[in-house]
């Protein structure tokens, strides 16, 4: 019975030392697809401020939003930007305003497995909103074969992959088609999961590029970084100004470049379709969610100064986890926007 | 310990007649309490589930009502909801499930207990429970390996051949749909079959048999026509087991039924159910009317295993008017 309390005040105190060690711990929930970015983020950030100590639950955007919103986290952070009943009913709830702060980029790639095609592939909008709404069935059809004329395609049936959860991704690809297809906008439209007028869904990128590698003639698409970290093949995609663009970390920044010059205040903008000769269309911001009103001021102090690093030192981190940083116009704009954080 | 518990508390009837307060002391009335309240405990938990469930699907039983059950549309985009590909999904892949794993687990649970030598029996019935216990997502990744590219590949084709003339193995096929993911439940179902059947079996009288055997029967017709009537309720609860687990698996399905609710005759076609539709919704459902009817599916599906149940019951109670007594299953 001793040794036992013994060993209860001996794990106590031991907890103690480290809990002491920590005084402020941050909390944040949300998007799973910058998750691998935040760690890394929020890891760096201990070593450099041991005092702060962040956690983040990867629990998918709409949780973030859901829990930023209750109350039951410091930071929330999402794929898509919040819409404006949601806006407001945290408004409604809190009193104040709730903050987008851009933090990285990412891009989604259309994927593909056609037998006895190796190279890559050139969509038009028109031939990505035609697959996807089952207009087009056939991998030989002219919408595709037009811009790839090099390239012998079969007239097999195209079999269409989604992802099956919610996801950002979805979000990014159905704005995406939304902005190029009217029909797709009138018909389907955009979030983070849809009623998709054909196809199989499968769970996550692994899922879809798991179908998608098992699947003959089938399209999908994930997200860029999953894409080269698993070197799938991947094709380019038209922009608006007529060039077909492959994605990477420069041209994903590129799109971003393209809108910083009329960016919104409050930093909600959706990147799809961007203008600009080597912008990739398919290509959006991840968010944090920062309330604009903190009642503890040790954790506004500790919020800003980890949004100011991040925005600096922290944007070197990224490109070595396939992240696209920020453009410069975007990150002057952030630090203005974070003085109205109290 | 107090003096009190060297008197040794009288058994039950005996109990009854002394005063509550001599009981309170001894005991009994204690563990009475606390045992009425570990099982009154089952009873209030499914209560509060279904009452949680109940008040946060407000919107949409208000928005749909009973069209929920009819309407065969998931919109997320537009606001507009309906259960039926989910229940659809769910019923077919269960019943295929159902129909391949019955046969198949009797069969093994029958030689299991009655044919094969107890050391065999033993030793698979250890392999078994050990099947049981693997985690459901383990069996997805093994349906995604291995019985979707046999399912493309050998299986469709082959019935498309010989049965193509029947509506279910009709369509194009992808691998993945309703009979993939009956076969990878069917896979996960068989050993609740198989274990709780050989227990049932094992514990008929040993009379029993020795009388059919008496009368001149053959080790096969005792078996068939004596052992195993009488230990059909116990049989049929292990089939329930089976269904129950069958209509709420999460993982496995939805990582090979194709996750796109659609109703389809051809079991060649992708769908999706209850449980996964949930599952992949859930985190990323934005809006209260999307994610409060996701909560409503979970109170359908609820329901639909509670109709279920309550059918099997049904079943029991007519099947087992004559004969069988095993109430120990």
């Amino acid at each position: 019975m001793k040794r036992i309390t013994g060993i209860l005040l001996a794990v106590l105190g031991f907890a103690g030392i480290v809990w002491a060690d920590n005084p402020l711990s941050l909390t944040g929930a949300g998007a799973t697809f910058p998750y691998p970015m935040y760690s890394k983020w929020f890891s760096e950030y201990h070593k450099k401020d041991p005092n702060i100590q962040i956690n983040y639950q990867s629990i998918g955007s709409g949780g973030g939003i859901r829990q930023v919103t209750e109350g039951t986290v410091d930071f929330g952070a999402s794929d898509g930007p919040m819409t404006d009943e949601q806006l407001k009913a945290y408004q409604d709830k809190h009193g104040f305003a709730v903050l987008h702060f851009p933090t990285v980029l990412g891009g989604v790639v259309p994927t593909y497995n056609i037998p006895g095609v190796s190279g890559e592939l050139k969509f038009t909008p028109e031939a990505l909103a035609g697959i996807y709404l089952g207009k087009i069935t056939k991998w030989n059809d002219p919408a595709i074969t037009s811009p790839n004329s090099g390239v012998t395609l079969p007239g097999d049936d195209i079999v269409v992959i989604h992802r099956s959860d919610g996801s950002g991704t979805t979000y990014i690809w159905t704005d995406y088609l939304s902005k190029v297809s009217s029909e797709w906008k009138d018909k389907v439209g955009k979030n983070t999961s849809v009623n998709w007028p054909v196809g199989l869904g499968g769970k996550g990128n692994e899922g879809v590029s798991g179908l998608v590698k098992q699947t003959p003639s089938s399209v999908g698409y994930v997200e860029l970084i999953y894409a080269v970290q698993n070197s799938m093949p991947y094709g380019s995609v038209k922009n608006s100004s007529g060039v077909f663009v492959k994605a990477d970390l420069a041209s994903v920044t590129s799109a971003a470049a393209g809108a910083a010059k009329n960016m919104p205040a409050d930093f909600r903008v959706s990147i799809t379709d961007a203008s600009g000769k080597t912008a990739y269309p398919i290509s959006s911001f991840t968010w944090l969610l920062i309330p604009s009103k903190f009642p503890d001021a040790s954790k506004r102090d500790a919020v800003k100064a980890f949004v100011k690093w991040m925005l600096a030192d922290g944007q070197n981190y990224t490109e070595a986890l396939s992240y696209a940083k920020l453009p410069k116009e975007v990150v002057a704009k952030e630090l203005e926007a974070l003085n109205s954080v109290q | 310990m107090s003096a009190a518990s060297t008197i040794v508390p009288s058994a039950g009837p005996v109990a009854g007649s002394r005063s509550f307060l001599s009981r309170l002391r001894e005991g009994d009335e204690i563990a009475r309490l606390i045992t009425f309240l570990f099982a009154a405990s089952v009873v209030l938990i499914t209560v509060l589930l279904v009452y949680q469930l109940w008040v946060s699907s407000v919107l949409p039983r208000h928005k749909f009502g009973l069209a929920f059950f009819v309407t065969r549309v998931w919109d997320p985009v537009f606001d507009n909801f309906g259960a039926l590909p989910f229940i659809y999904g769910t019923v077919v892949t269960s019943f295929v499930a159902l129909f391949l794993a019955v046969p198949l687990g009797i069969g093994a649970s029958i030689f299991l207990a009655e044919l094969a030598p107890a050391r065999v029996s033993d030793t698979l019935e250890f392999f078994i429970d050990l099947l049981a216990a693997v985690p459901s997502v383990i069996y997805g990744v093994l349906g995604i390996f291995i019985v979707v590219p046999l399912m493309r590949r050998f299986i469709a084709p082959v019935l498309k051949n010989t049965l193509g003339f029947l509506p279910f193995f009709k369509g194009p096929v992808y691998g993945i749909g309703f009979l993939t993911a009956g076969v990878v439940l069917a896979i996960m179902v068989v050993p609740y079959i198989i274990s709780v059947s050989r227990e049932v079996l094992l514990s008929v009288p040993r009379d029993q048999r020795e009388a059919a055997l008496a009368l001149g029967s053959t080790r096969w017709e005792s078996t068939w026509k004596v052992v195993v009537p009488f230990a059909r309720t116990g049989i049929l609860g292990s089939i329930f087991l089976a269904l129950a687990r069958a209509l709420g698996e999460t993982m496995a399905v939805s990582m090979v039924i194709g996750n796109a609710p659609t109703i389809s005759a051809s079991l060649f076609s992708p769908g999706d159910s209850i449980a996964s539709v949930i599952a992949n919704q859930f985190t990323e459902a934005t809006g209260d009317l999307y994610t409060q009817s996701l909560i409503e599916l979970g109170l359908v599906l609820f329901l639909l295993t509670f109709i279920l149940n309550g059918l099997a019951r049904i079943l029991i109670a007519t099947t087992s008017q004559r004969g069988s007594g095993m109430g120990n299953a």
